[in-house]
This record gives C-alpha cells, sequence and structure tokens, in this order.
C-alpha cells in the first residue's frame, strides 16, 4: 500500500498576489486570534460592517471572533473602469474580535508584517477617526490606519449597535484590500494588479465587470422595477419582524439599502426625498437589530447573569 | 521633598485632545494636592499620542498634621447640650479641653503619607478625566459600569521619589514600566525615577514634550523647505495637529507632478491640510514668502490654517507662488525616506486629480447654470429653497443701491454724515454707471452678483470642501469674465465672519453682504427662531454683528426699522404661494394670539379677527413687519451694546443713548455715544452730570413727570403694539396711522418734527415773581443752550450739543448754590421745580444722563 503524496501547499506570497494576501490575512487570523474564517455574505452590501457576523454578532455578551473577505458594492463609485482608484465593486477584509483583546494593535500590526509591510520602512499612523453609522444605530471609536499617509484599514471599537450598548465591546478591523494590494505590489492601476502569481491581473478578473455595472448602476436600471424592490423589501422585512425571524427581516433590510443606493446612482431621488428614504432604512435596520437583540435576550442572559441587554 | 511622576499610558490619543488633555490632568491634579493639603508647587505636563504624564516637583512626603478644634457649650451647661455636643464629635466628657469656661473639643490628626494619598488621588483623577468623547473596551465592558477612556488604558507609572505609588484601578496596577517608541524599540522601558523620565523615553525613541515635538516640526519642515530653495508656508495648526500624531517626527519633503498647480492654491492647501496634514511651500526665497494680507502668525491664530494667496482670484503668478512641493511629518526614521516620501506623494497625487477633476468639471457650467440647482436646496424647511433666498438677497441688494444706502464712494470711516461734520447726506448715485463698467449700474451689478453669490454650494469642490464657498465662486466667475466687481463681491460676500475679520469696503461686495446678512437675520425672526441663551444655531449674532461691521466701516446711512418692511415685501412676493401662506398664518398667530385689550381695538378696528383679517390685509402686513421689527431692532441694540463694550465703549454712556429710543440709524448712534464719552470725562461733562442728577432727583422726589425723548430724529419706529415713537408729541396719532398711509417712514424726513422739537424745549412760562440772578441766569441760559443742543442734535453734530450743554454747567451749579427750590411761596417752587424740568429735559434730549454712572 503505498501512501497517497501529501500535499504541501506552495509557500504564499503576499506581494505579488491579491489572493496570497487574502489567503494570508486568512492563516493568520485563523492561527492568531483563533478566528472562524467566513465566506462572504451572499447579498449586495455597501461595506463589510452589514455582514451579519459582524452586526449581529457585535450584539449580546458571547465571545465572537471572525474573519472573512466581503465584496463592497457602492453604485456611485463606479467610474466605468477609467479610474486607477474607484471601483463600484472591491473587497473588503474584516476582523470581528468580541471582546476587543488588549494585544489587538498589536495584532493588527503583526497582520501588516505578515502581508508585507515593514513598519520600520513605511510609516503606519492611527489617526483619530470615529465611526458612525446611523442606519445601524450603531457608532464606535477608532482611527483610520495610515501608511505613507494613504488609509489602509478602519480600525473601530464598537460602543453601540442598533441602539443598544456593547456588551462587551467588540473590536472591528476592515482592511481596504486593493488599496493595501497596490500599495504591496506598488502598482499604481487598480487593474494592473496581479490576481494571483499565475499571471492573472485584476482587471482580468473585473475590468468588464466595472464597465457593465457601471452602465447597469447609473445609465439602465429600471427605476421603476428599483422603487418596486425597495418598497417589497420594506414589507418583506416587516413581515418577517411580525413573524418574529429578524435574521431575515435584517437580510431585507440591507436589501432595501443595497436598492436605495442604486436608486441614488440613477439620481432620481431628490434631496428632500433623500432623507425620507434613509430614515425607512434605518428604520427597518433597527428594528431588525432590536428584535434580534430582544429575542436572543433570554439565551443571553441564562448563560451570563451578570448581563443585560440594557 | 520629592519629585513625583505619573504617566498614563494608552493606545493612540486623538492629536486634537492632546493639548487640553495636558492642561485637564494639572488641573484635576494640582486639585488633588490642595484638597489633601498638600503645597502646590511646579507640575508639568506632557502628551504623545500614547502617553499623558506629568511631573510634580518637591512634594512633602506626607501631609501636615492638622489639630482641629470645635467649640462646644459652657462649662455648667445643660447635660442635654453636652451630651449632644459629645455625640456629634464623638468623644468623651474626659476628652474635651476646658478654655475659659468653654469646653472644646480638639481632634488631631496626623499627616498622611503624601504616597498614600497619591494612591487614592490617581484612580480618582482617572475617574474623572473630562475627555470630549470616552469609550469602554476588552472583556471588562461586559458591564457598561467599566473604565471609560479615551482609547483603552493600558498603563500607569506613578513614581514618588522613584518608588512605586502602588494603586489599581480597572485591573492595571501601577508601575514604572512603560513603553518606549511603537517601531524603534521593543519591550518595556524601566522608568528609575522623574527626574530620568524624559531621557529614558528620549532613548526608546520618545520625544515626550509636546512643545519640544512642536518646534522639531516647525524647524525641520521649514529646513527641509529652504534645502530645496522654497518657503514653507507656516500653519501653527498643523505644527499642532502632527505633534499629536508623532512620538518621534521627522518632516519629509515631497514633491508633486507640477501640472497640479493650474488647481486654485487655497484648494491645494487645503487638500493637502485637510486630508492629508501635510504643509504647503512657495517658490519665493525666505522671507519674501511672508506677506500675507490677513495677518497669519499671531498666536491667537494658531489654531487656524494660514491662507497662502492671495488678493483674489486669479491667483497671482511669480516668485509668489505656490510650489508643487509639500513636507509631510514621519513618526520614523525611515529605513530609506524616499519611500515613505513616495508613498506620499501617491495618495497627495490621487487627492489632488480629484480636486483638479471637481475644478475642471465645475467650470463646465456657468454659475447662471449653477445657481438654478439652488432651488433643489432646501434653506429652511420654513423659508423655502436657497434659490429663494437668492431673489430676495438680490432684490434687497438692488434696493441698498437703488436707495443711495450703499454707494459708490462710501465715506471714508470718521468723515461720514453723523460725525459731527457738515457734509450732506450723500446724493443717490444710481443709475450713474460705475467707469469700469459700461452701463451696468452699482444696483445691476450687485443684483449679478447677488443672484450668483450662492451658486457654488452646488459645485463638486465646495461639496468637497465647504470651507471654499465664496471663495469658489470667486474664482469661477473671474474664470467666466464676469466683471471683477461681480467676482469679487461672490467671494467675500461671506465676510465679515466674526470680530477681526476683514469688513468689505467695495460697494457691490458691501451691496450683497450686507442684502445676505439682513436676509438671514430677518427670515428667522420672522420664523421665531431667535437666538437663546448660548443656542444660536443660525448663527443669526454673527449676522447681526457683521451687519453692524458693515454699516460702522462704510458709514451707510441705513435706517434699520425700514428694512423689514423691504424685506418683507420681496419676502411675501417670491415665496410659493402655499408657504407664504403658512408663515403669514404663523406671524398672525405670533402677534394676535395674545392681543393687548388697548391694541385690539386698534387692531381689529371693531372687526371680529378673520373678517378683519380678510379685509385688511395690507395693515396686517404692517402690523407683521412691526412685530417682526421691533424684536429685530433690539436684536441690534444687544449685539451692539456687546460689540462696543468689547471695544472699550463705556456700557452705561450706550445705554444713556439707547435709553432714548427711536434711533435706528447706528452711525448716528455711535457719533453720539463717542461724542458723549469725550463729553463726560470733561470737567465739565462731570459737574454737568453732577447737577443733572441732582435735579433729577428732586424732581422726582416731587414725581415731576417725565417728558419722553426720542433719540431717533423721526417716527420711524413703528414698534407694535407700542405707541408710536413720538407719541409725546404728536397725540392725535392713535396707534395705527389711519391716514391712509401705510408706510410708518413717511416722516422720516418731515423737517417739521425737528422743529417741534426744538420748541418744544424752550416753552418756558412767564414768571409772575422777579427770579433770583442765579434763577434768571440758568433761564437764560437754557434759552440759549436747549434750542442751539436740539439743533446740533438734528443737525447730527454732536458735539455741539455737548459743548451746547456745556453751557449749562455753571449756571445749574450758581443754582443750586443759591436759590432755594424748595421755596415757602407753592409759586416759586412750582416754577422753580419746572426750571429744573426743563434743564433736565434739555440734557436728556441729548442723553438719557440718569443711565451714565459716576
Amino acid at each position: 500500500m503505498s501512501a497517497a503524496p501529501l500535499y504541501k501547499p506552495a509557500p504564499r506570497d503576499p506581494a505579488r498576489s491579491f489572493q496570497d494576501m487574502i489567503l494570508t490575512l486568512h492563516d493568520f487570523w485563523s492561527a492568531e486570534a483563533g478566528c472562524v474564517i467566513l465566506q462572504p455574505y451572499d447579498m449586495r452590501m455597501g461595506a463589510g460592517t452589514f455582514h451579519t457576523a459582524t452586526t449581529l454578532r457585535a450584539l449580546g455578551p458571547e465571545p465572537w471572533n471572525a474573519a472573512f473577505v466581503q465584496p463592497c458594492r457602492r453604485p456611485t463609485d463606479g467610474r466605468y473602469g477609467e479610474n486607477p482608484n474607484r471601483l463600484q465593486h472591491y473587497y473588503q477584509y474584516q476582523v470581528i474580535l468580541k471582546p476587543s483583546p488588549s494585544d489587538i494593535q498589536e495584532l493588527y500590526l503583526k497582520s501588516l508584517g505578515a502581508i508585507g509591510i515593514d513598519p520600520l520602512a513605511h510609516d503606519i499612523r492611527f489617526v483619530e477617526d470615529d465611526w458612525e453609522s446611523p442606519t445601524l444605530g450603531a457608532w464606535g471609536l477608532g482611527w483610520e490606519v495610515w501608511c505613507d499617509g494613504m488609509e489602509v484599514t478602519q480600525f473601530t471599537y464598537f460602543q453601540q449597535m442598533g441602539g443598544f450598548d456593547c456588551k462587551p465591546v467588540a473590536g472591528e478591523l476592515t482592511y481596504g484590500l486593493e488599496r493595501l494590494a497596490m500599495y504591496i505590489q506598488g502598482v499604481d492601476n487598480v487593474y494592473d494588479l496581479a490576481f494571483n502569481a499565475s499571471g492573472v491581473s485584476y482587471g482580468d478578473v473585473f475590468l468588464e465587470n466595472e464597465r457593465q455595472m457601471s452602465k447597469w448602476n447609473f445609465e439602465v436600471a429600471d427605476t421603476d422595477a428599483l422603487f418596486d424592490l425597495f418598497a417589497k423589501a420594506e414589507a418583506e422585512c416587516r413581515n418577517a419582524l411580525s413573524a418574529g425571524v429578524p435574521i431575515a427581516a435584517y437580510e431585507q433590510a440591507v436589501e432595501a439599502s443595497h436598492v436605495f443606493n442604486l436608486l441614488q446612482a440613477r439620481g432620481v431621488i431628490s434631496v428632500q426625498e433623500r432623507a425620507s428614504y434613509m430614515g425607512r432604512v434605518r428604520d427597518l435596520a433597527r428594528s431588525s437589530c432590536e428584535a434580534y437583540a430582544q429575542k436572543m435576550t433570554p439565551e443571553w442572559s441564562a448563560k451570563y447573569p451578570e448581563w443585560s441587554l440594557v | 521633598m520629592a519629585d513625583f511622576l505619573l504617566e498614563l499610558r494608552c493606545e493612540e490619543i486623538p492629536a486634537r485632545m492632546q493639548p487640553k488633555a495636558k492642561e485637564d490632568l494639572a488641573r484635576l491634579f494640582a486639585d488633588a494636592l490642595a484638597k489633601a493639603g498638600l503645597p502646590v508647587g511646579e507640575i508639568e505636563t506632557f502628551a504623545t499620542p500614547r502617553r499623558l504624564a506629568l511631573i510634580a516637583k518637591n512634594l512633602p512626603l506626607a501631609t501636615e498634621p492638622v489639630s482641629e478644634e470645635t467649640k462646644g457649650p459652657k462649662v455648667g451647661a445643660p447635660p442635654q447640650a453636652l451630651d449632644g455636643f459629645l455625640r456629634k464629635v464623638g468623644l468623651s466628657e474626659e476628652q474635651l479641653v476646658e478654655r475659659d469656661g468653654v469646653y472644646f473639643a480638639v481632634i488631631e490628626k496626623p499627616g498622611r503619607d503624601t504616597a498614600a494619598v497619591l494612591a487614592e488621588a490617581i484612580p480618582a483623577i482617572i475617574r474623572a478625566f473630562p475627555w470630549p468623547k470616552s469609550m469602554r473596551w476588552g472583556a471588562a465592558s461586559l458591564s457598561t459600569e467599566s473604565l471609560r477612556w479615551v482609547r483603552p488604558l493600558s498603563g500607569i507609572i506613578a513614581l514618588l521619589d522613584g518608588a512605586v505609588v502602588p494603586c489599581e484601578i480597572d485591573g492595571i496596577a501601577s508601575g514604572r514600566t512603560t513603553m518606549g517608541h511603537r517601531f524603534h524599540h521593543s519591550g518595556p522601558v524601566t522608568i528609575a525615577d522623574a527626574g530620568s523620565y524624559i531621557e529614558t523615553l528620549r532613548a526608546a525613541h520618545v520625544v515626550v514634550h509636546f512643545s519640544e515635538r512642536c518646534a522639531l516640526i516647525r524647524d525641520g519642515a521649514a529646513k527641509v523647505a529652504a534645502e530645496a530653495g522654497l518657503t514653507l508656508v507656516a500653519d501653527e495648526g498643523l505644527v499642532i495637529e502632527n505633534a499629536g500624531l508623532t512620538e518621534w517626527p521627522v518632516p519629509l519633503l515631497g514633491r508633486f507632478d507640477e501640472a497640479f498647480l493650474d488647481v486654485p492654491p487655497e484648494v491645494i492647501q487645503l487638500t493637502a491640510r485637510v486630508n492629508q496634514k501635510y504643509f504647503v511651500c512657495k517658490s519665493s526665497p525666505s522671507g519674501e514668502g511672508d506677506r500675507d494680507p490677513k495677518g497669519r502668525g499671531g498666536e491667537a491664530d494658531a489654531a487656524r490654517p494660514s491662507t497662502i494667496l492671495s488678493d483674489g482670484p486669479p491667483p497671482r503668478a511669480g516668485e509668489d507662488s505656490l510650489a508643487n512641493a509639500f513636507v509631510c511629518t514621519a513618526n520614523i526614521d525611515a529605513i530609506d525616506p524616499a519611500v515613505v516620501v513616495d508613498g506620499n506623494r501617491k495618495v497627495l497625487a490621487a487627492r489632488l486629480s480629484d480636486a483638479r477633476f471637481f475644478w475642471e468639471q465645475d467650470q463646465k457650467t456657468s454659475l447662471a447654470e449653477h445657481a438654478k440647482k439652488l432651488s433643489r436646496i432646501t434653506f429652511h424647511e420654513k423659508l423655502g429653497t436657497v434659490a429663494d433666498k437668492v431673489e430676495r438677497v438680490a432684490k434687497l441688494a438692488r434696493w441698498l443701491c437703488e436707495d443711495g444706502i450703499v454707494t459708490d464712494s462710501p465715506f471714508p470711516p470718521g468723515e461720514g454724515p453723523g460725525m459731527g461734520g457738515a457734509t450732506p447726506r450723500p446724493p443717490h448715485t444710481h443709475p450713474q454707471p460705475l467707469p469700469s463698467r459700461e452701463g451696468a449700474t452699482l444696483a445691476d451689478l450687485a443684483e449679478q452678483a447677488a443672484r450668483l453669490c450662492k451658486a457654488d454650494l452646488v459645485t463638486e469642490m465646495v461639496g468637497e470642501f465647504p470651507e471654499l464657498q465664496g471663495l469658489m465662486g470667486g474664482y469661477y466667475a473671474a474664470k467666466e469674465g464676469l466683471p471683477v466687481e461681480v467676482s469679487d463681491a461672490i467671494r467675500d460676500h461671506y465676510k465679515p465672519v466674526g470680530q477681526g475679520d476683514e469688513v468689505p469696503t467695495a460697494p457691490v461686495t458691501v451691496a450683497v453682504s450686507l442684502a445676505d446678512k439682513l436676509d438671514t437675520l430677518l427670515s428667522f425672526f420672522a420664523i421665531d427662531e431667535k437666538p437663546t441663551g448660548s443656542k444660536d444655531p443660525f448663527a443669526l449674532r454673527r449676522a447681526a454683528l457683521g451687519i453692524i461691521q458693515l454699516i460702522q466701516v462704510n458709514s451707510l446711512r441705513l435706517r434699520l426699522s425700514g428694512v423689514p418692511l423691504r424685506w418683507f415685501a420681496f419676502f411675501d412676493h417670491l415665496m410659493a404661494q402655499d408657504l407664504a401662506a403658512r408663515l403669514r398664518l404663523q406671524i398672525r398667530v405670533t402677534i394676535f394670539g395674545k392681543p393687548h385689550p388697548h391694541d385690539e381695538r386698534k387692531l381689529f378696528f371693531g372687526l371680529s379677527p378673520a373678517a378683519f383679517l380678510e379685509s385688511y390685509e395690507d395693515t396686517i402686513f404692517i402690523a407683521q413687519h412691526g412685530h417682526i421689527e421691533g424684536s429685530v431692532l433690539d436684536f441690534f441694540a444687544d449685539r451692539l451694546k456687546v460689540q462696543q463694550r468689547e471695544a472699550g465703549v463705556r456700557h452705561d454712556l450706550i445705554d444713556a443713548v439707547f435709553a432714548l429710543g427711536g434711533e435706528d440709524d447706528l452711525v448716528r448712534l455711535l457719533a453720539r455715544v463717542h461724542a458723549l464719552q469725550a463729553f463726560v470725562t470733561t470737567e465739565d461733562g462731570t459737574n454737568l452730570l453732577a447737577g443733572y442728577k441732582r435735579a433729577a432727583n428732586i424732581l422726582k422726589k416731587e414725581n415731576y413727570p417725565v417728558t419722553p425723548a426720542k433719540a431717533g430724529a423721526s417716527g420711524g419706529n413703528a414698534q407694535l403694539p407700542e405707541v408710536p415713537a413720538f407719541a409725546g408729541m404728536t397725540e392725535q396719532i392713535d396707534g395705527i396711522e389711519q391716514t391712509g398711509e401705510e408706510d410708518p417712514l413717511a416722516m422720516v424726513d418731515d423737517p417739521d418734527i425737528g422743529d417741534i422739537v426744538a420748541e418744544s424745549t424752550q416753552t418756558a412760562s412767564a414768571l409772575s415773581y422777579t427770579p433770583e440772578p442765579a434763577e434768571k441766569a440758568l433761564i437764560d441760559a437754557l434759552d440759549a443752550a436747549a434750542p442751539r443742543a436740539a439743533q446740533a442734535v438734528e443737525g447730527e453734530r454732536f458735539a455741539d450739543a455737548m459743548a451746547a450743554l456745556a453751557t449749562l454747567r455753571a449756571p445749574i451749579d450758581r443754582f443750586f448754590e443759591e436759590v432755594t427750590v424748595n421755596a415757602e411761596e407753592a409759586e416759586k417752587r412750582q416754577a422753580r421745580l419746572a426750571l429744573l424740568a426743563r434743564f433736565r429735559d434739555a440734557v436728556h434730549r441729548v442723553a438719557d444722563f440718569s443711565r451714565i454712572e459716576g
């Protein structure tokens, strides 16, 4: 009986491969902080923070360490593939550590080292940048992390989520993956990034997508259908809330939020209407978070008698 | 004696909070010492991004023992009294001390170790620390009761005379170890004592002195600029900010693509400063570059960005212009500084290319086209859109010019009317065209500028950098080739934005700036959004101050009481129908909500309110205007008092003129105040004031009525429901005039009024007895001085009015010396009281001397 040859993965090369940079971050956070490595949330969303692994898991007393890539869609940032820095679809790398460990900054800096940033060669700075999302009823204090003057990461200690105090506080790291990769690979155009070490570029993967999606976002998307989608998502969110399934409700809030962004990109929402739509999205998101926290409270209280929701 | 070191180490403290945190730490620490009875000596504080520290020198090692003595009852007092006292002080009878027949409780408090005092004080200081924003963190934050700090607190050093002062807060125990520079030093740093703190940290690549880091940045940035043959644009705010972002600051110079210099220098500077915290440089050699018209460099301006150029768009070319260079401040001695510089250059390039994109994009559309989008921006939900506002401002600006309030050649300060000179009222200069613009009158230009002045609010550039509002509009107008008066006015119409800011003097700019501020003020007063206490969300105080400054500096003869009527006409005409209707309704409620019984009759003319509203729309109109006007004028009066007080004018003198009421011409009012100030400080003035007060006291005792006198030369101040300003003289006017004349300004320039004023002061009745010489002298002096003073007031020759009053000083002194007012004969007594009243009223017509102190 001959044993099958053992598979030994090739060493990661984050300086020459976008995907290796991501895989290195997975390796790092899995090993150093015991993170669960999740896959992206399978819905269109504007930021990694919308992932339930961040928002909903920031609520409650249970420890939670997770890391994942989340594709983000910002329709108004589309530039038809013509701008070297702006994309309507890009990646964020999210790490959420609850409660925030006392060495979280050191862990983060070590992760930068893992993907090839030497802090004596590059000027790393923590510059005040507090975060607030009225939509999620959330805020936190933290920094934007600069590397030679470029913002490469948002670093936030969540203080509130869904209108509730975070007990305990979670630390959230959001790496801008394309920016970091451009920095590490030394390229000036995002489409020139090496996606892997085998000659496939970021442009090979995404350039045509940017062209078509920018056109669709700005010019094509049927606005009547979008208004309809918004209304349906809103209604479905309410339906799910009244049925006591707040996670499903939260998904519909995320959907409504993205449809609103699309309507914005189509330029069919006036200044006055804008505030009203934002208020509606906020109401959905907060109601969902609230309902989730309330639904989970008996379970949480049972495990953590000293903990209370408010 | 010992030195004490406290270091509170945490994750990066926001740069902007560090200077205040140093002060707070010193204050809280000094308070804690004082409370414990320890002398507060020299305290020095330090702040870096990662630590807040304090060194207190020469602390005693223990507090002094204190003997506290409490007085008790007398010896032999009832036992209940003694028992009560013993319970209170917690002693037994034997422990009391007897002195002079009285019991005393003496409690000796031994001295405490300073270390013990500090061990208690440190956690208290940490808990009480007033960070502008603080947070919870870590496992302990399972409870909201956990410790709060600006960012997670990670270590405490507390060393008294080199020994650890043991204390603990939320699991963090004090010790003697800290951390050095985040990247240049690894492992803990051990501090021996307070004296070695600074140098030990320096060895670990931390410059702990905030001011030393500031100096390193200030000098270092200037040096790298000079080495490149450039001059750094000094910016103390940036120095402080970068000092708050670094423990080991290293200024580095980089270059950006010269092509970006097409973008206005203010935009480049702001992009570099706000987004990246970089300094910019000028290409001129050292020393040449400091010709900043806005007066940079003073300590008071330290936190504000200096403005690089310029006297106006377009930017001046030549050696004084912005260079394609920036200075960033790294926090490391980089292995290869060029790598750091190159990274920063790329970021700045991306920012600048955004800025250039905005700059070019904005110019593809004319300002007039941009302005159309203002109809989509709400100014205030009750006041319509910004486009509505612009329309009102344009009409107001035109009116200000056409009515000759703003003219082509404003009087230089101190020389205009109301300053005691004989200068006549300026002629109406419209429609005389400006020399520089064929055919366009001042009013045309003012209206044009006003219509475009807010257009830049919808440009991409101002969307990105709101602080460039006005300035960008000025640039775009100049690029479009609009008249320079118009582009200047667009650029400067927000000025002055506070005490000390430059006040516009160019006529078109003055008209637009004044119209804009008047509209803002009147709009918010109309919807009853007035500032209250410390709340002034719409910056109306600043608007009023701006109006006052514009009027003063340009000697504008603006009757403030006339403005609301004009404004309201524009407003009413321009507002969308339903909005106007709603606003009218609200003002009706404000006015008629609690009608004064007396005024109700006047206002409603016997009709039901509803019927009245229907049939007398025009009259209502005046009523509305009257309501706004009253409160606006009061508001101006308050602002003026504050402003003049700050300018060193005695507040009692301002009060003395304000108390006369009815004055709505600020130039004239201030001329009177200033003349009064000059007069009351003379010997004549002081003595006349004494005479006035004596006369007024006598009259007051006798309940002698006061004749009202108003400062204004007109009855224009139609405040409702108050009686019109000239009610005292013109009794026939009953509330709202019923003559069909609806313009309360109708009497503004009525020359008869002046004569009535003058005459009413000299109606001396014939005496039935022979007056004493001193009495006669006062009568004669009054006969001469009262009309002279009154006429001088009419002619706005206030110094002359004071001089006329000065002639009364000797006669009034003599009168009081020689004449008995309280004569036995009732007739004499009445006549003399009347004489004193005449004297008092004559003086009062110039100013209300009863308000003057001294």
